[in-house]
């Protein structure tokens, strides 16, 4: 299988302070990918890196083999790389159907459609009229997902999904996110939560102070090795 | 002073705000949109006037100059947001006030070079003196009046738009944040371009019942942009139907001001908009969000 998404040493900045440091992550067709890492380890970074947000300074990073690094995220959209953004960022002045509506924005082809991200989260249906913003931090997470269901995506970035939520309604998220990996859809997440990142994805990288500190499948890294590489000890 | 006199200032103030309510309505459209003020925009509106003029020089009617107007200012607009202005956005407040403030200044000087200082005006035939009697010695003026049909107009068209369609949902969406708008692959810069791109359409539409409604000449812009500044301030930044408020109440206190003594006409208007900052900072229907 080849890559979907292929970050090759990457180097991203803020002003002059550097936040990524040749880092390199491969993803494959229908993998559910995680990266793991501390606060302020530079996961949020990458995602944006890929996402268009704010494009590396340096290294490549090629998305069906196409480089797509300096790319503009609305650009990226219209290829089928959609974000979750951290903090859901749900439209204020926009019903919940019309923030979903949004993310069908660009009008990509495929399989999700109103009615299937309704079928996905039926709360959202009894909803749809209400402020996007009106409604409980699990529900926006809700929102997030399914705006980004609309754009049809082969990649989805999903960044933090869990921040913030009560348990339950993690793994209710958790569940669907399951949902939509079955169907076939790459997917990238970023987790704080180590445990979490290592049952849901096949494969896991973490990342320290802007480096990759440790990859592998979740099964095959032991729990000391993944301790060192989270905290750096 | 009677019933019917007093009605009759009230609908004066009220068909006035009219013309308020479309020197307001751009500016408020992109204050919402990209958080930008344009000091340019009485300019526009001078410009529009002019450009009307040019059109009646072939014979073309004032009121139906408008048809080619105002697609022109949408041509001058959307260029002037996607490659000047839009590299300004994201720099502070300071740089897009002077690039759109020298824009004035330039407007005003190739105006004067192209039409002279000369007091001008667009001639729209007998509609400009016609007046509907009504009962009870009130009589009102055609084109006030058309002047505050078209503003409804223009108010409702732009909340169909924002409410009914996809690019209009994009606009607010862009305006609530931006950078989300980019994830979801809306192209910000575009909706700003179009944005302007309305906005002068619309002082196309001011320009041209204002040079219908008075004379002018090529320095009298910058206080129109203080009418639809005061317009604005009263009805508070990003509601429409607050700009529609804020151009009348705007318009009455011109039109009662003028009646305690004629030299009050301005001050009214001013007095009434530095009450509303004292006591009402946002305006009367402010929904425009920080960010």
């Amino acid at each position: 299988m080849s890559a979907v998404l292929a970050v090759e040493n990457i180097e991203s900045f803020y002003g002059e302070f550097q936040a990524l440091f040749g880092v390199s992550l491969a993803i494959e067709e229908g993998q559910t990918l995680a990266i793991i890492g501390a606060n302020g380890a530079g996961k949020s970074t990458l995602m944006k890196a890929i996402c268009g947000v704010h494009p590396p300074r340096k290294g490549s990073i090629t998305y069906r083999g196409k480089p797509i690094a300096g790319r503009s995220a609305y650009q990226l959209v219209a290829e089928g790389v959609v974000m979750v953004p951290e903090g859901r960022r749900i439209f204020p002045s926009l019903s919940v159907e019309e923030n979903l509506l949004i993310g069908a924005y660009t009008e990509r082809k495929g399989m999700w459609t109103l009615d299937k991200v309704y079928d996905l989260f039926p709360i959202l249906k009894d909803r749809r009229k209400q402020g996007g913003t009106d409604m409980s931090g699990g529900q926006q997470q809700m929102i997030a997902i399914g705006r980004a269901l609309m754009g049809n995506p082969d990649l989805i970035l999903m960044d933090e999904v869990s921040l913030g939520l009560a348990p339950i309604i993690v793994t209710e998220i958790y569940e669907v996110v399951r949902k939509i990996a079955a169907l076939g859809t790459t997917i990238l997440i970023v987790e704080q939560d180590v445990n979490r990142g290592l049952r849901e994805a096949d494969y896991v990288y973490c990342l320290l102070e802007g480096r990759v500190s440790l990859e592998g499948k979740p099964n095959q890294l032991d729990k000391e090795k993944i301790a060192s590489a989270y905290f750096g000890v | 002073m009677t019933i019917m006199t007093i009605l009759n200032i009230l609908i004066q103030g009220v068909l006035l705000g009219g013309l308020y309510v479309l020197y307001g309505t751009g500016l408020s459209l992109i204050f919402g949109v990209m958080r930008l003020v344009n000091l340019a925009h009485g300019d526009f509106i001078i410009l529009s006037a002019y450009l009307s003029l040019l059109l009646m020089g072939f014979g073309v009617h004032p009121l139906l100059s408008v048809l080619v107007v105002a697609p022109v200012m949408f041509a001058i607009g959307w260029p002037l947001q996607r490659y000047i202005l839009n590299s300004t956005l994201g720099r502070g407040i300071m740089p897009p006030l002077l690039i759109t403030f020298g824009l004035s200044v330039i407007l005003q000087n190739a105006l004067q070079l192209g039409f002279s200082a000369d007091s001008q005006g667009l001639d729209a035939g007998a509609l400009e003196t016609a007046t509907i009697n009504l009962p009870g010695d009130l009589s009102i003026g055609v084109m006030p009046l058309i002047t505050f049909i078209v503003s409804i107009l223009v108010l409702v068209g732009l909340q169909l738009f924002f409410e009914r369609t996809k690019l209009g949902r994009a606009f607010r969406a862009t305006s609530d944040d931006p950078q989300a708008a980019e994830m979801m692959g809306i192209n910000s810069r575009n909706i700003y371009a179009v944005a302007m791109g309305i906005s002068l359409a619309i002082v196309a539409v001011a320009g041209i019942l204002l040079g219908v409604r008075t004379n002018f000449t090529p320095t009298i812009g910058p206080a129109r942009l203080l009418l639809a500044f005061e317009t604005v301030i009263i009805g508070g930044l990003g509601s429409l139907w607050g700009t529609l408020a804020g151009g009348i109440i705007l318009g009455l206190a011109q039109t009662i001001g003028a009646q305690i003594d004629p030299t009050f006409f301005q001050l009214a208007g001013h007095l009434v908009t530095l009450l509303v900052l004292v006591f009402r900072p946002t305006g009367l229907f402010a929904v425009t969000r920080d960010r």
